[in-house]
């Protein structure tokens, strides 16, 4: 067996552990909206827990808040709170051994390939899903955004399935038009940009959802998406997709502005409006339409949040379609 | 006003009665509408929009060929296409209005709050709010009695201040206050951020009127001079002036290509492209260089890159009495990876008729089941050139620009291949044919005739395709795009805040301690800087009040 070949076996097995996480990822929620449906019939009044807990925080009387990190305080404004998940740990477990062989992978398809892993549509896809898991994990350690984990893991599977299924191709050394250390910081640059707007996009889904059950008539706890009650409310889910967003815009601007090197070295033009180009282009304005919408009265809130998503969805288009389908400069699906 | 009225963070406007719009009026009310936020949001968001169509029709600008194709496979719809400039959409009317817009948009905007952030860096603090409860990370403590209210203020004042914060100090009865702002580098890196856009706008739009790009074919060993009639084409810019070519010599020694042996799943996969040059400018030494796929040659105030390459069969036509006709080396272009190459002769003078050949050429010949002919690797294995012979009106005397690679076959008769019965003409290096009807002979010169037999490494040169540049606006537009970059770090990730210590005397003589902190912006730090700072506080007050009492126990 050579290393492209057990690089290929670590990424199958990374994927089924993915799955299991994912798996208790999915009856971790399933125990919230179980937990809220008991707490709702236990006080029968909903409104009433939710001022409890926020008393028994200390966060409206803001008295001698002692808080040190933002993390205590997204965990402390759901409407329910939710106590400890076995599920849940089992989960992230899962989600770090699975990234663990996925980084393996990742680094064994490198070294068979003597260069960095991101030359074709396969490596991007690896490194790619590689870093939104990476930036996930990241950003647990400094709020606690586990009940992402189902999206992240799912998200994941679904872009390594297609990766591995229709995105494969042989190990082949590097064309000269991709031999540059542009490649290196670009490509690389771009993929991290793409994991922080692949959670800002799933927390603004979720600030949506969120926004919509606490505005609903059925109640805070009503609804199918019981789950949701355990979550922060949706100001804090905006505050925090917001916060990841901006990391992702400054990181692609950074892509942007790199690219433009590059194509200024490669092709003898810095800007020629090629379609990768455009598309970098659009995602960009979007996202700084993001940011404009955030500091706009009337478009806080819902509308911002469509705005990420939209722009998280031309980052998929951009990287799915635009590279497979459209014709142009970059050519190095290597489909 | 320093921020559009519709920034969330300003003051909302009470319902403005309208008054009596005259002309100024209108146009005061349109210049409010066009610099308030979310007309700066309709217009990026349109301008998102606008860039689409541009990525899904071939564009002139970057893909010319594709917008001919384009015609030809939609006759109907093309022109229609054309009518809105979509196959222009980066320069067309509408796209230009858009981000005009926007930028006076954008002008209009930054002006008014520069001025107002002038304003605020020599400004103090603003007075402390009567009541800090309601504000972020309130935060109480109380120090026993023995210290004083306006040195617990002051110690709290030095500690802001070696905090980077601006501070006034306020005293109000028997309440002593500091008020403290920091983060005026937020609003200096947005307004940054903002005039480096117009900054590349501008250099863009003008600056890139200055230079020009020129297209080049050289065969191994040809020479060019950086003179307009010396490119094969040329796109000025709209100021250029010619004189400002500088004109050094540029020879293409030799062009070397690697390709992958090794990996037979990528075999012959190209690994690199050199071309080898020496560029000589006027009344200087010559000088070696090299030109890269990712390292264009910097010489003579342009950058020269490589962006093609392929083979250039020498061809020799002579006439029934051996007269040469026609001898150059020919560029070919690739048609595929293994670089099967398209090429065109033209023999306007010197036979009995005008001649044209179509020919193909293949660096390593082999043959389909079919009987066609394919190259099956892109090095001289086993090189052959098939041509086709037309003969009849070449169509050069109209005056009519024809291309050098196209063969209009219109007013020609095929003399050999296809449906005339004749074979093609098939030659390896070094061979001569005879050409039908007794019109003279054509030779494929071996460029490396004494190689060993068998090895045809050599035996066909190469040709390289430059594009040669010259842009003023590069390192400008680096610029501006840095300080935005830098603009943009600031702005989104230095907090902007006001924070307030109070201290009041009680009538027990404790005195209570009040902090909080309002957010300008995104500030998710806010509260634990509060409470960071209460604790600090508290502490150094009680530690230098335990010193005092321990200093007087002594
Ligand atoms: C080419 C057009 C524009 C682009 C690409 C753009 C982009 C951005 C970006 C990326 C930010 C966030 C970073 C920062 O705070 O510096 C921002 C902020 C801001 N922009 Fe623009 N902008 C544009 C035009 C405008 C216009 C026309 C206005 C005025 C109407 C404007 C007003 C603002 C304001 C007030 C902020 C601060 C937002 C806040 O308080 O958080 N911008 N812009």
């Amino acid at each position: 067996m050579n290393l492209n070949e057990l690089s290929i076996l670590s990424l199958y097995s990374a994927m089924a552990v993915y799955a299991l996480a994912f798996i208790a990822f999915s009856f971790d929620l399933a125990k919230r909206s179980a937990a809220v449906k008991s707490a709702a019939e236990l006080t029968g009044e909903a409104e009433s827990r939710r001022a409890a807990a926020e008393e028994s925080h200390g966060l409206k009387s803001g008295g001698t808040t002692t808080l040190t990190r933002i993390s205590a305080r997204i965990a402390n404004d759901a409407a329910t709170p939710y106590g400890r998940s076995a599920s849940l740990r089992v989960g992230v477990s899962l989600t770090v051994l699975a990234w663990l062989i996925h980084l393996v992978a990742d680094v064994l398809r490198g070294v068979a390939a003597e260069r960095v892993p991101w030359a074709n549509m396969y490596e991007f896809a690896m490194t790619g899903t590689l870093l939104i898991v990476t930036v996930f994990l990241i950003v647990l350690t400094r709020a606690d955004l586990r009940f992402l984990g189902t999206f992240v893991t799912g998200m994941v599977l679904v872009l390594l399935g297609i990766a591995a299924l229709r995105f494969y191709v042989e190990v082949a050394p590097l064309p000269p038009a991709l031999q540059s250390a542009w490649l290196v910081i670009h490509v690389f640059v771009a993929s991290l940009g793409t994991g922080f707007f692949a959670l800002g996009f799933a927390l603004s889904g979720v600030q949506l959802l969120q926004f919509r059950r606490e505005a609903s008539v059925a109640g805070p706890t009503g609804g199918r998406l019981r789950f949701l009650a355990t979550l922060p409310s949706s100001a804090t889910l905006e505050n925090l997709a917001y916060r990841v967003n901006i990391i992702g815009f400054i990181l692609w601007t950074f892509t942007l502005m790199a690219g433009s090197i590059w194509a200024e070295q490669a092709w003898g033009r810095y800007w020629g409006w090629d379609t990768k180009e455009v598309w970098t282009f659009i995602i960009w304005t979007i996202y700084a339409g993001y940011i404009h919408a955030r500091a706009t009265r009337g478009w806080r809130g819902s509308r911002s949040a469509w705005l990420a998503i939209i722009g998280f969805s031309a980052v998929m288009f951009n990287f799915g379609v635009v590279n497979v389908f459209f014709k142009g400069l970059h050519a190095y699906s290597g489909l | 006003m320093s921020r559009p009225s519709d920034h969330y963070d300003s003051p909302a406007l009470a319902a403005v009665s309208q008054p009596r719009l005259g002309f100024t009026g209108w146009l005061r009310w349109f210049w409010r509408q066009l610099t308030n936020m979310r007309t700066a949001l309709f217009l990026l968001l349109l301008l998102a929009i606008a860039a689409v169509p541009g990525s899904l029709v071939p564009q002139r600008s970057s893909d010319p060929n594709g917008v001919t194709q384009y015609f030809a496979d939609n006759p109907d719809l093309a022109p229609v296409l054309d009518k809105v400039q979509a196959f222009d959409v980066y320069s067309s009317a509408w796209f230009s209005a858009i981000y005009l817009l926007l930028f006076i948009s954008l002008i209009g905007c930054v002006i008014p709050r520069t001025k107002h952030h002038f304003q605020a860096l020599r400004a103090k603090p603003p007075t402390t709010p009567a009541r800090l409860s309601r504000l972020a990370g309130f935060t109480e403590r109380t120090i026993p009695a023995g210290q004083s209210a306006s040195l617990a203020v002051d110690s709290a004042k030095r500690m802001l201040k070696s905090g980077g914060y601006r501070v006034a100090l306020f005293e109000r009865g028997r309440e002593f206050s500091v008020s403290a702002e920091r983060g005026y580098l937020r609003e200096t890196g947005n307004l940054v951020f903002h005039f480096a856009l117009v900054g590349i706008l501008i250099t863009v739009g003008f600056g890139s009127g200055f230079g020009f790009s020129g297209q080049r074919v050289l065969v191994e060993g040809q020479t060019f001079v950086n003179t307009l009639l010396a490119y094969d084409s040329f796109n000025p810019g709209r100021f250029f002036n010619d004189e400002s070519l500088k004109p050094y010599k540029l020879t293409l020694d030799d062009f070397k290509v690697k390709y992958e042996t090794k990996n037979l799943k990528a075999y012959g996969q190209p690994l690199d492209f050199t071309a080898d040059v020496t560029v000589t400018h006027r009344g200087e030494a010559p000088e070696k260089s090299q030109v890269k796929v990712n390292a264009p040659a910097r010489t003579g105030g342009t950058d020269v890159y490589l962006l093609g390459n392929g083979y250039a069969p020498k061809i020799t036509v002579k006439d029934p009495n051996g007269v040469v006709v026609f001898t150059d080396a020919v560029p070919f272009l690739p048609q595929d990876a293994n670089l099967t190459s398209l090429g065109v002769v033209k023999v306007p003078d010197g036979l009995a008729e005008q001649l044209g050949l179509i020919g193909f050429f293949y660096p390593t010949q082999a043959t389909m089941d079919s009987g066609a002919f394919f190259s099956s690797y892109p090095d001289l294995e086993y090189p052959l050139l098939t041509l086709n012979i037309y003969s009849g009106d070449l169509g050069l005397d109209k005056g009519v620009p024809t291309s050098v690679y196209a063969l209009d076959t219109d007013k020609m008769t095929q003399l050999t291949g296809g449906k005339t019965g004749t074979k093609s003409i098939e030659l390896k290096p070094g061979e001569t044919q005879q050409l039908p009807n007794g019109l003279g002979s054509v030779t494929f010169d071996d460029a490396n005739p004494g190689a060993k037999a068998g090895d045809f490494s050599g035996s066909v040169l190469r040709f390289a395709s430059f594009d040669i540049h010259h842009d003023p606006t590069q390192l400008w537009v680096l610029t501006f795009a840095v300080l935005a970059l830098l603009g943009l770090l600031t702005s989104l990730f230095v907090p902007r805040r006001r924070v307030w210590v109070k201290a009041i005397e009680e009538a027990d003589g404790s005195v209570r301690l009040e902090y909080a902190g309002l957010a300008r912006g995104e500030d998710p730090a806010l509260e634990s800087a509060v409470a960071e700072l209460a604790d600090r506080h508290t502490d150094l007050l009680l530690s230098t009040e335990t010193a005092a009492t321990a200093s007087d126990k002594t």
